[in-house]
């Protein structure tokens, strides 16, 4: 797994893919953080993050499909994944791997962002007045947030062998399981129903970490929908010998 | 015995691809498994590998039955897939250091043996290159210091020379040769001179049967077949013609005639007797060993004509 997981960094950092990812991430979370006035803090006038922790996710839905859309599909139409198969490594393995990569990939896009952190602290009057553990809370719940949109991502890129469409589905799903859930909701006449949907969906769980308030129910949400894609792709690599 | 397969079936829906072969491949024999284009021949190394799984039937390499223990038969067998599927950018070494990695040697072995492959597959002078950037030959060679990287018992090679141009032809025969001096090796090929340069059992499979399983040179000369005669006085072509067991006269040259007999008959005895008979001096009398063409196309048509009927 460690052997694939390297691969796949490597893969990624080799190539422009995880310098564009980075750059394209870091340059649209910096300019609405800070640059244009309906978004910035500086006019806003509240020490707080928000804008990063609202508007991430959106930029994260069109980024994340991108660096995992390769994954698989590639490796498809390369027939590398044929031959990867006839080597002893376990699909488990393979799969877990290339989302590992992925989610380090993410990792490294977010973690510039703290600066952020520590200039609105020193922004803050007096200095230091900063909900520190709403911001701790709300990147647990980023992370966690990236980690079901990576394992989108490798099921969309199990899913077929061309790139766009791998991308293009991954996008989808990843709208469709944020904010989707949450408008079908609103559809719904029956309060119980709709709260139903409204807690499958990520936005509602993503929204109380938010807050700065850490509930299991939340973290075990997170790990058990990308558990169950994440096992879902392993799966679909199986299905080859039906 | 390195490689057991039997009553090995494979559907592909309603097709099948593979209709309950069977063979056996003693531990250090290398055999050539022949057939044209869609007879079967990745499907049975496929399964071999434990990419696909059967639908009936059991594969087994080295006594391990590949759907019970698939782990355990990947670290024994090395495999070279059609058109030799690689990652164009990454480095030689770089390359052959993963694929050692993830047969589950460490890295320091990992790279020792990645330098060892490249000197045995005589990759020293590209070696520094990325694999996109090398020609055919190269690539190819690439391949099989990949499949032997992790020491297996066992060689599985589709195709491993298609494509290649005749000097890299011959040159990565010569490699498969050297290499499978201890080792078991079973690979697929189209072209009949291949499996003639590089081994001495042949299975021939055609849609899904196996139609041959034997030694090239029983294969090649079986009775019946194809006799040059040479007289030392003319002889009419139709006084051949009516001797029993000819099924066809033709003529090679002055008092020279090509005799093709009927299937499984022997004539050379009626030869010499029609010569003394006719008191003709018999100067030759050859035995024209089939050419492989002939018996590759004899195999195959065969079995289309009586799966047809």
């Amino acid at each position: 797994m460690i052997r694939i997981f390297f691969k796949e960094l490597n893969g990624f950092l080799d190539s422009v893919i995880g310098y564009m990812v980075m750059g394209v991430f870091l340059v649209a979370i910096g300019l609405l953080t800070w640059v244009f006035p309906d978004t910035s803090v500086l006019d806003y006038g509240y020490a707080d993050m928000d804008t990063l922790f609202s508007v991430g996710p959106y930029v994260l839905i069109f980024l994340i499909p991108a660096i995992t859309m390769r994954s698989f599909a590639e490796e498809k139409k390369l027939g590398t994944l044929e031959w990867l198969l006839t080597k002893p490594v376990t699909e488990w393995n393979l799969v877990f791997g290339k989302f590992m990569a992925s989610m380090a990939l993410v990792m490294v896009c977010l973690l510039p962002t703290l600066i952020y952190y520590y200039s609105l602290r020193q922004l803050g009057n007096p200095i230091g007045n900063i909900d520190t553990p709403g911001i701790a809370g709300s990147y647990l719940g980023l992370l966690l947030l990236s980690s079901v949109f990576c394992a989108i991502g490798v099921l969309g890129s199990a899913l077929t062998a061309s790139q766009i469409v791998s991308f293009i589905l991954s996008a989808f799903l990843c709208l469709t399981f944020y904010t989707g859930l949450d408008e079908v909701a609103q559809l719904l006449n029956s309060g119980q129903q709709a709260l139903w949907v409204k807690q499958m969906g990520m936005l509602y769980h993503y929204d109380a970490m938010s807050k700065g308030l850490i509930d299991t129910r939340d973290m075990v949400y997170f790990l058990s929908l990308t558990g169950v894609l994440l096992l879902g792709t392993r799966t679909i690599l199986s299905g080859r010998s039906w | 015995m390195a490689i057991e397969v039997k009553d090995l079936t494979k559907y592909y829906g309603v097709q099948h691809a593979l209709d309950g072969i069977s063979f056996s491949i003693n531990k250090g024999e290398i055999v050539g498994f022949l057939g044209p284009n869609g007879a079967g021949k990745s499907t049975t190394m496929k399964i071999l590998t434990g990419y696909l799984a059967p639908t009936s039937g059991v594969a087994a390499v080295e006594g391990i039955n590949v759907s019970e223990d698939p782990q355990r038969v990947k670290h024994q067998t090395g495999y070279l897939p059609e058109h030799n599927p690689l990652y164009h950018d990454m480095y030689v070494h770089e390359y052959l250091e993963f694929a050692a990695g993830i047969c589950g040697l460490a890295s320091g072995m990992a790279r020792k043996k990645a330098g060892e492959m490249v000197s045995l597959c005589g990759l020293s002078l590209e070696q520094n290159k990325k694999i996109g950037a090398l020609s055919k030959g190269y690539r190819q060679r690439v391949g099989l210091a990949q499949a032997l990287i992790h020491n297996p018992n066992v060689l599985i090679l589709d195709e491993p020379t298609s494509g290649l141009d005749p000097n890299q032809l011959v040159e990565i025969r010569r490699l498969i040769k050297d290499i499978s001096r201890e080792k078991t090796v079973l690979f697929s090929t189209h072209i009949l001179q291949e499996a003639e340069a590089l081994c001495d059992r042949v299975i021939v499979i055609n849609r899904g049967v196996i139609v041959a399983d034997d030694l090239l040179h029983k294969l090649r000369a079986g009775k019946g077949g194809t006799l040059l005669v040479e007289f030392g006085h003319p002889v009419r072509a139709e006084d051949l013609q009516a001797l029993p067991g000819v099924e066809r006269v033709e003529s090679a040259g002055e008092n020279r005639f090509r005799i093709h007999a009927a299937s499984g008959q022997d004539i050379r005895g009626e030869l010499t007797r029609f010569a003394a008979r006719e008191n003709k001096t018999l100067l030759e009398l050859r035995q024209e060993e089939n050419s492989l063409e002939a018996i590759f196309s004899r195999l195959t048509q065969l079995s289309v004509t009586e799966s047809a009927s």
